[in-house]
């Protein structure tokens, strides 16, 4: 069971107190959009055996929604931050850079 | 009686204990377990074998013991597949042998033994697979009848259990020596420590070998010297009989607690504690593997290490004279410990060439015979244990002549040792196979990581192949300080993975691999044979290791007969994967307190008490429980429905619809974010009035509707279904925080904080003016909301309908919500108020054709398939299922549309969910989704989503009843009664 940090109320706790919500980063198209475009936000994710940018709620605690880095084979966490970025922070990319690369 | 003079570490020989096995006395004494009482009291043969019922005894000491599986206790203490080795000894203890008709020794399906050759690998795969009707109906009834182990329970069993949570920065598995020196290391640097061991006995293996030397004192003086000190320090916690079952990620480990075991339980029996911890330490040791010969099943063939163990921890002799088959130094230990307790060892079978060492010297000094490059080729016994063995050299290929007969009645098997690497794989280390020591060891190289990519556990001692004294505590101490050991060394092992039994080919008998489920070498060699050469194939193939002792004893060997049969290297075959728990828990601790009330946590509403005085029959709702209906005196359930449905057809009726979700959204842009939210305008609402609003998902289908009310400019009250309250807000919440975050909103849900009561009938408004209070009711049009107070009380009033009746839902603070409801039930006798349950709710929205979200809808159906496009607007750009609205598959025709069904026959209710016929009566074209007798009617009704429906009005369809009968119905508006909504505008 993964240990989590929320970075919005700090609370560092079990995995059972949050809920996962899937991959991150994910822009929802314009009303207009193609039918391509809208099928590929309604229903394509990424499945990698790597590191994975996905949304989190600390849904028995704060409530919030917050962004992961983690990595799906080894579960390394390589940190948390706001929901509303738009991509990871550059500091958990060089963490991921430098913890990937050995 | 087998049990000796003297000795026994653990036994206290001036207490007596008295116990039954199969309904006979015994008596054993304090400090026994249940396998060596019994073997004190010469019973040998304890359980039946799983698939050919072969007599069975005793295999180890301890929890991997394979065989000695027992069902403890009886009535609702009864407790089947417990570990006889596992079960300290209490008075008044009853067990009863599992898997044997009509007794265990006269047992009637050792018949399958016979017909064994009948039973190869596969067989059932391969046996029962034509004709296909047949497995559900013959053959699996009838298989079932003769697997299994122990009987399941059949009462509530009256013993509590509980979870514990605990945080430590080392956890430690094991008390034997290496876990010991770990915690003690660790404590003394000022962790927090738990150290737990799963006997009942600090000490390990080091209470049985106890020849070495430690920091000048003995074994036994040094184990009890790290207790007290351990005892002493206020940041080491540790617990006996307490077995560390899984490591999962992140430092997140299962302990099992027997607390109530070997004794009359106060307070919980088992607890299961939950442990977060920063690093865990596996000092989980060795087991020993059996060595697999023709007939090493015989009650009385067991692990060499188990024989020490019985005679020096217990002063128990398995046997009188003991045949030692060995493939290391370590099994003359148990050769030498017989002979001091004045047993015979009647050989010492060595695979070994030319042993030598301080131990084989030690052997040979006192006069036992040694032979070397031999093994046991054959073994003659019956249910009363062995008699004699066959050796054979094994030092001539498989092309052999059997050759020196020796009478024994036990046989001690020292096929090496495993490494137990549960802990570390539990949580994805890795292992690898050792070929110079023949063992699979953690891999250094590959822990398993924590979240910092740190590994977090760690293993030591046994755990990581030490085999002597010296080397685990050399391992245990790690950086630290090591502590001075003296003790024997020891020679290379020489291990044996199959031992032929005549001449070439050597597969005649069994030599079994897997005690628990009877997989033998053969079964092994047959799976390679055919094909299932993964060892992942091999295992479900044979169910080799699939037993509750989880290949503990047989796994390894397996893999090496596995390796031989495809010529591979043992490290290219690989081993499967080691998952938790370590040993099997309780159903009991798994559950812990989270049963009867604590199951799941019930809603209730201010008034259920009230409900519940007035003979309400609740029903489910969510969380919820609401009244169904409410009984007067005996009536029958249709007689109360009936009755409630008339009152708010001709009177007024009250209802408790406290259990609507009721949804705060607050702010500048909260008409903007409700129209993103519902597929109908929300921002036009005006202040004081009320808009129905449908909720899709981002699919396009329908996921909750409600009556949205303006409270104020910046203010909506959003009604949700009753079940769907936590779910609707959290859905706005994540719109809120990671789609839409600029806009300022803000959301709060008050289900709670408000009670809400439907007043609803003719009659409904003369009611409510008789209430002392400033609100016009007659003035209050249709979806308009009204703020004000009622006999003093603070009321919202909304004048809404689900029921086709003038209406008015009140919504007050949970406080008030008796005191309304009795101020209403008791200012209208005349006016023939009384309240109504959900079942007439039902029926009275059903009659008016109102959908409701779990009925009509199952999370494939948009509002245009529920006749409800009026709620989708056209003008809004955008809102959530707008665009998935718009794709082909929900634009397309023939997509199941909501209509009425009106059977032929009036009296007949079709059954809910009941398929309509297409035309050729091949295929479903739709479903019922709702259905009742409606009393206001009289007759019954039905709701259902049929393909083209709308356009197929007073058409007659056939529906399915059963796999004969089909009745006739005919398609109508869903709207039964008050087509045209006269009713609620008075």
């Amino acid at each position: 069971m993964l240990l989590i940090q929320c970075p919005a109320c700090g609370v560092e706790a079990e995995e059972t107190e949050f809920a996962p919500g899937g991959e991150a980063h994910i822009l929802r198209p314009e009303p207009g959009c193609s039918d391509a475009d809208f099928a590929m936000y309604l229903f394509e994710r990424k499945n990698p055996r790597a590191v994975h940018y996905e949304r989190w709620r600390h849904a028995f605690g704060c409530g919030k929604w917050f962004h992961m880095a983690r990595h799906t084979h080894t579960l390394e966490i390589f940190g948390v931050y706001a929901a509303d970025a738009p991509e990871p922070p550059q500091e958990i990319k060089d963490r991921i850079a430098e913890r990937t690369a050995s | 009686m087998s049990r000796l003079a003297s000795g026994g570490a653990l036994i206290d020989r001036d207490t007596a204990i008295s116990f039954s096995f199969d309904g006979k006395k015994f008596r054993g004494v304090k400090g026994d377990t249940l396998a060596s009482a019994l073997l004190a009291n010469g019973v040998k043969l304890v359980n039946r074998s799983y698939k050919y019922h072969r007599p069975r005894g005793l295999v180890t000491s301890g929890p991997e013991e394979p065989n000695a599986l027992v069902n403890l206790g009886s009535g609702n203490r009864h407790e089947p597949n417990i570990r006889m080795t596992q079960i300290e000894l209490f008075d008044g203890l009853e067990a009863t042998s599992q898997n044997r008709w009509p007794s265990l020794r006269a047992d009637v399906g050792v018949l399958n033994a016979a017909a064994s050759r009948l039973y190869p690998a596969g067989f059932y795969y391969k046996t029962f697979i034509h004709p296909r009707a047949a497995w559900k109906h013959v053959f699996e009834p009838m298989i079932r009848r003769i697997a299994g182990l122990g009987r399941a329970p059949t009462e509530a069993d009256p013993d509590t259990y509980e979870h514990q949570y605990a945080f430590c920065d080392t956890l430690i598995a094991g008390g034997g020596p290496a876990g010991l020196l770990a915690a003690r290391r660790a404590g003394e640097a000022g962790e927090r420590v738990m150290l737990v061991e799963q006997t009942e006995r600090w000490g390990g293996r080091l209470l049985v070998d106890d020849d070495a030397e430690i920091e000048g004192k003995s074994a036994r003086d040094w184990i009890a010297e790290q207790v007290a000190a351990l005892e002493a320090m206020d940041n080491v916690v540790m617990r006996l009989r307490t077995c560390c079952s899984a490591a999962f990620d992140h430092g997140y480990a299962l302990l099992y607690e027997r607390r109530g075991d070997h004794t009359i339980p106060t307070g919980p029996r088992h607890r299961l504690w939950r442990v977060r911890a920063k690093q865990i330490v596996g000092a989980t040791g060795m087991i020993e593997r059996p060595i697999p010969f023709y007939g090493n099943d015989f009650p009385g063939v067991m692990l060499a290490s188990a024989v020490r163990d019985y005679v020096k921890l217990w002063g128990v002799a398995p046997g009188q004279d003991t045949v030692v088959y060995t493939t290391n130094d370590d099994g003359y230990r148990t050769a030498l410990a017989l002979h001091e307790a004045g047993c015979r060892v009647a050989a010492i079978l060595d695979s070994r060439a030319d042993p030598v060492g301080m131990l084989v010297e030690q052997a040979k000094a006192v006069g036992l015979i040694v032979m070397p490059s031999t093994g046991i080729g054959k073994v003659m016994g019956s249910k009363d244990g062995v008699r004699e063995v066959q050796t054979v050299p094994l030092d001539k290929g498989d092309d052999v002549e059997l050759g020196k007969r020796l009478q024994c009645d036990c046989i001690a098997m020292a096929g090496g040792w495993s490494p137990v690497v549960h802990l570390y794989s539990h949580s994805g280390g890795k292992v690898v196979w050792d070929t110079a020591q023949a063992m699979y060891r953690p891999d250094p190289e590959n822990p398993p990581r924590d979240r910092f990519g740190e590994p977090y556990v760690r293993l030591v001692g046994g755990a990581t192949g030490a085999l002597t004294t010296h080397d685990v505590l050399a391992s245990a101490a790690g950086e630290g300080a090591g502590v001075p050991v003296h003790c024997a060394a020891e020679q290379p092992a020489s291990p044996v993975w199959f031992t032929p039994s005549h001449g070439k080919a050597a597969l005649g008998g069994k030599h079994f691999l897997d005690y628990q489920n009877d997989v033998t070498v053969a079964d092994i060699r047959l799976a390679a044979r055919e094909g299932f050469e993964s060892v992942e194939h091999a295992k479900r193939y044979t169910t080799l290791g699939m037993a509750t002792d989880q290949g503990k004893l047989s796994n390894i060997n397996g893999h090496a007969i596995l390796a031989d049969t495809l010529g591979k290297a043992m490290a290219d075959v690989g081993t499967t994967t080691f998952r938790p728990p370590y040993t099997p828990i309780s159903m009991g601790v798994i559950a812990g307190q989270e049963k009867g009330l604590l199951f799941k946590p019930v809603r209730q509403t201010a008034l259920h008490d009230w409900h519940a005085g007035q003979g309400a029959e609740f029903e489910p709702v969510g969380d919820w429980r609401r009244p169904y209906r409410y009984q007067k005196g005996s009536e029958a359930r249709a007689h109360s429905i009936t009755r409630e449905i008339k009152r708010v057809r001709e009177a007024v009726g009250l209802l408790d619809a406290s259990t609507l979700g009721k949804i705060i959204v607050r702010g500048p842009d909260a008409g903007k974010f409700l129209d993103l939210m519902y597929t109908n305008m929300m921002s036009s609402l005006k202040p004081g009035k009320c808009r129905y609003g449908l909720m899709c998902n981002d699919n396009g289908f329908l996921m909750d509707d409600g009556v949205v009310a303006r409270l104020d400019e910046q203010t909506f009250l959003c009604h949700t279904t009753s079940g769907g309250s936590d779910r609707v807000h959290a859905w706005m919440e994540e719109w809120l925080q990671t789609e839409w975050f600029d806009l300022k909103v803000l959301t709060a849900n008050v289900t709670e904080q408000w009670s809400q009561f439907a007043v609803a009938g003719p009659n409904a408004r003369a009611l409510l003016e008789r209430m002392e209070g400033d609100i016009d009711f007659a003035g209050l049009p249709f979806m308009g909301f009204a703020d004000g107070t009622l006999n003093g009380m603070p009321v919202r009033v909304f004048r809404i309908s689900f029921s086709g009746e003038l209406s008015y839902e009140l919504a007050t603070p949970t406080s008030y919500a008796v005191s309304l409801w009795e101020a209403l039930l008791g200012a209208g006798d005349d006016l023939g108020v009384g309240p109504y349950g959900t079942e007439a709710l039902h029926v009275l929205r059903a009659e008016k054709g109102f959908i409701v979200i779990g009925d009509e809808t199952d999370g494939t159906v948009t509002p245009h398939d529920v006749g409800m496009s009026w709620a989708v607007s056209k003008k809004k750009e955008d809102f959530i299922g707008k665009r998935a609205m718009e794709r082909s598959d929900l634009t397309r025709a023939g997509r199941k549309q909501l209509v009425g069904l009106l059977t032929e026959d009036p009296k007949f209710v079709l059954p809910d969910g009941a398929h309509a016929l297409s035309a050729d009566g091949k295929r479903a074209i739709g479903h019922v989704t709702s259905t009742y007798h409606s009393p206001t009617i009289k007759r019954s009704i039905a709701m259902a989503l049929i393909e083209g429906g709308v356009d197929r009005m007073g058409e007659t369809l056939e529906i399915g009843i059963d796999r004969k009968t089909t009745v006739k119905a005919v398609i109508a508006s869903p709207v039964f009664y008050d087509k045209e909504g006269a009713r609620q505008n008075v």
